[in-house]
């Protein structure tokens, strides 16, 4: 199938786009945001969990949570493009809410079928989800669960677990008699612990949450093909929430470098600050057009989607490091200061860029496509 | 239906329809001699008349100057010089000769030359008939260019022309050339005129045209050398003392951002046989040997291959964004990336191939051995043709952030 010229990307997702700018800058302008999530320099400080949930609360009754939730589901079933227009949005924002691990749980129950239905009708009900994939190593293929499940009950520690002090339900994978299946989990379940994991980003928490023969219900046993279907999609938003933070990056950076002067010029001045500069620019565009690319394609060209979103991220997880390294070093000190905002979006980027697999994993995963199967 | 053709109007639909048919039939056959890489390294006349033959019939089979109108030999569309060039490349033609002529001096003299001018000259060059080249460097200005020292002086309604132009490529054969000069030393921009010079019927008389050899030991630039030619008024452009605002119309169709699309036509290089492109890259890294297995196990030029063609996917998409308003920013962020963008592309994936191809890569286009013709390390080479000309990398990153994201100049 071949994808629509204009990438499917119309009106009305250009609208979602400005909807989710202006309410993010309204409601959570970066100075506001850094009094929210900055407060503890301590580096000693523990685990967090800051964010505004009456906001949260907003953006659920403005139906942002259910965009991806498929119409036969019940849901808005609004194209991976208008979603992505969101999420760069969320990104430039450095937002802190569970609306990435909701979407992804999204895209995940979507593709198990009818076991799901009652699941995903928990998420168009407002409730917040997030995955629970992920070993203790971060192996950041789709399924390394250290989970088990028997006789309807899980087992075990999940690692990475995104804003997980922020939702209401967890999607886990674990290992069943018959091969992998997924759960749908209550984070409140007697046996369930979240244990907060004390990191580097202000604007999401993370945590390892274990289960003790905890009750869920199975929405899928076959949770390989269910989260292969669903990743190009995980993968491409978080593409576009990078390529959100880093075009503040950028701009905050050109601002800084076009008043601040030294030896009597504007900083920008300087090619070894003009050029690098430019360079994030080119980087945050190859990105946006890769990502709108692999999102059209999880919208109209499946066979294509996996493909097109390794291609996003790689660009993506390489873009978040460039972006975040020239952003600091060119504030000078006042870049390697807490009171500077560049720090947040530094660190939301640097968190991001080894969240679902960095660039070379993304290249690996690539060149088995593109170089190990036929021609 | 191909993704191109989904959003045509019915005009370019049905235009669409026709070029591919027309296509079909009339494509040129294979080419008698080898062919260079690019039209800027037609180096003899059998190379130069298969090319010629090609764009004539393409003109007079309306592919060529869609959009321009009837009056100056155009087609007298809207927005179909895109399909066309969507088509040809499509159907893998070879490219048009008159490269400059089309992408540049087209636009030119459409813009700011007068009727008479236009009427005369434009048919012939979008037929190819005349060869266009571009005379802007000199030994002492190229990235500065309003630097350039080439002075024009009035006689009567005449104006006496001498200086030493370099690196005009295609002045071997051209009949005309776009010429950028002084016509007042005391103002470096306002001191500009433009001028278009039949630089071929005055050979010998005032014009000397020396061909300059290149890194890949082809020819297919020159320096061009002007004493006391005479030229009319009438061949210039634009006001006296307007040449670096019209020299922009130039330089922004040179860089493919002008308003005017650019006839672009296929593939075909050298015979047909080997594109220089990411897919041709992988073709290299799978049938390249290395010790007990293939170059495309090794994992350091796997994540090296992958790179360029994450690369080419995002300027091909880069492309296709520039086309949605909806999903741009600053209007000119996207196009003027277009040519710094294409050119390290181009590098990378030439570095990449020859990397690929090991000690190989050691052999050129003479050698039976050499893997796809010897066309990589040429490819390689001539990359850097595109990063220097037209505006050098550093050029086209000082634009970019000054024009787009507003930081001070560096002159
Ligand atoms: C294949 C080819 C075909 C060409 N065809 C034509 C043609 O048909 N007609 C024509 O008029 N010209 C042509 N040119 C000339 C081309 O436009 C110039 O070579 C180009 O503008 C650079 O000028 P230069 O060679 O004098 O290099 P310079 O300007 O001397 O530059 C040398 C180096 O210094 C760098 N540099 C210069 N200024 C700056 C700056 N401000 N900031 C940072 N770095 C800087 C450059 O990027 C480059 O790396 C052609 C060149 C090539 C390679």
């Amino acid at each position: 199938m071949a994808q629509p010229n204009d990438f499917g990307f119309g009106e009305e997702a250009a609208m979602l786009k400005d909807a989710a700018r202006k309410f993010f800058a309204d409601n959570l302008p970066v100075a506001a945001l850094h009094q929210l999530v900055a407060d503890n320099h301590d580096p000693d400080r523990g685990p967090a969990v800051a964010w505004r949930e009456d906001l949260w609360r907003q953006m659920v009754e403005l139906g942002w949570t259910a965009l991806a939730i498929p119409e036969a589901a019940g849901g808005l079933g609004m194209p991976l493009v208008a979603v992505a227009g969101l999420v760069e949005e969320l990104g430039r924002a450095a937002f802190p809410c569970p609306l990435l691990g909701t979407l992804n749980a999204t895209f995940v129950l979507a593709a198990c079928g009818d076991r799901a239905a009652a699941a995903l009708d928990d998420i168009g009900a407002g409730r917040a989800a997030t995955l629970a994939l992920t070993n203790r190593d971060g192996d950041w293929n789709p399924a390394a669960t250290e989970l088990r499940a028997s006789g309807g009950t899980l087992s075990g520690t999940a690692w990475f677990v995104q804003d997980a002090g922020k939702v209401d339900r967890l999607l886990a994978a674990a290992h069943t008699e018959g091969g992998l299946g997924l759960f749908w989990v209550d984070a409140g379940a007697a046996g369930v612990r979240v244990h907060g994991d004390a990191i580097v980003d202000l604007t999401r928490d993370q945590a390892h949450v274990s289960f003790d023969n905890v009750e869920a219900v199975e929405v899928s046993a076959n949770a390989l093909a269910a989260l292969n279907t669903a990743f190009p999609a995980i993968w491409t938003l978080l593409a576009a929430d990078i390529a959100g933070a880093a075009e503040w990056q950028l701009q905050t950076t050109v601002e800084y470098a076009n008043t601040r002067k030294q030896f009597d010029r504007p900083l920008g001045f300087f090619q070894a600050v003009k050029h690098p500069l430019v360079d994030v620019m080119i980087g945050i565009d190859e990105v946006r057009s890769l990502l709108y690319n692999a999102a059209c394609a999880c919208d109209t060209e499946p066979e294509k989607a996996g493909q097109y979103a390794h291609m996003a991220l790689a660009a993506a997880s390489d873009l978040a490091g460039f972006a975040s390294s020239r952003s600091v070093q060119y504030h000078g000190g006042i870049g390697f200061t807490w009171e500077c905002f560049v720090h947040l979006y530094f660190k939301r980027q640097k968190h991001s860029q080894a969240l679902w697999g960095d660039g070379a994993w993304h290249r690996a995963r690539l060149a088995e496509i593109l170089l190990d199967t036929a021609a | 239906m191909s993704a191109s053709a989904r959003k045509d109007t019915p005009e370019q639909a049905e235009f669409r329809q026709y070029c591919r048919q027309w296509l079909a039939q009339h494509k040129p056959g294979e080419p008698p001699v080898r062919l260079p890489q690019s039209p800027l390294e037609i180096m003899t006349e059998p190379q130069l008349h298969y090319l010629q033959a090609w764009q004539k019939s393409a003109y007079e089979a309306g592919l060529i100057g869609c959009d321009y109108p009837q009056e100056v030999g155009g087609g007298g569309r809207g927005d179909c010089q895109r399909i066309a060039n969507q088509e040809m490349i499509a159907a893998r033609t070879p490219f048009l000769p008159n490269v400059i002529g089309l992408g540049m001096a087209a636009p030119t003299v459409f813009y700011h030359g007068q009727e008479e001018l236009k009427r005369r000259l434009l048919p012939r060059l979008f037929s190819g008939e005349d060869i266009w080249c571009q005379g802007f460097s000199e030994p002492g200005a190229g990235s500065d260019l309003a630097s350039v020292q080439t002075f024009a002086e009035r006689r009567g309604d005449k104006w006496v022309i001498n200086g030493h132009k370099v690196w005009t490529s295609l002045a071997h054969f051209a009949e005309w050339m776009i010429l950028l000069l002084r016509t007042d030393r005391s103002h470096k921009y306002d001191g500009l005129s433009y001028f278009v010079v039949p630089i071929r019927a005055a050979l010998g008389k005032g014009v000397t045209v020396r061909p300059l050899i290149k890194i890949t030991g082809e020819t297919g630039f020159n320096e061009v050398i002007f004493e006391d030619l005479e030229v009319d008024d009438s061949y210039r452009l634009d006001e006296l003392g307007k040449g670096w605002q019209v020299a922009m119309t130039t330089l922004l169709h040179e860089r493919s951002a002008g308003e005017l699309q650019t006839p672009r036509a296929g593939g075909m290089k050298s015979g047909a046989t080997h594109d220089t492109n990411s897919r041709s890259l992988i073709e290299l890294a799978r049938t390249t040997r290395r010790g007990e297995g293939r170059a495309a196990d090794d994992p350091v030029l796997r994540d090296r291959i992958m790179r360029a063609v994450i690369r080419e996917k995002a300027f091909e998409q880069t492309l296709r964004r520039s086309r949605n308003q909806a999903l741009l920013d600053h209007p000119m962020r996207l196009p003027l990336q277009n040519k710094l963008l294409a050119s390290e592309l181009a590098q990378e994936v030439a570095d990449t191939a020859l990397a690929v191809a090991g000690a190989a890569g050691s052999l050129y286009l003479a050698d039976d051995n050499a893997p796809a013709g010897g066309q990589w390390p040429m490819a390689y080479m001539n990359s850097f043709g595109m990063t220097i000309a037209a505006g050098t990398s550093e050029v086209q990153r000082n634009i970019l952030g000054e024009r787009v994201l507003g930081m001070s100049k560096s002159k």
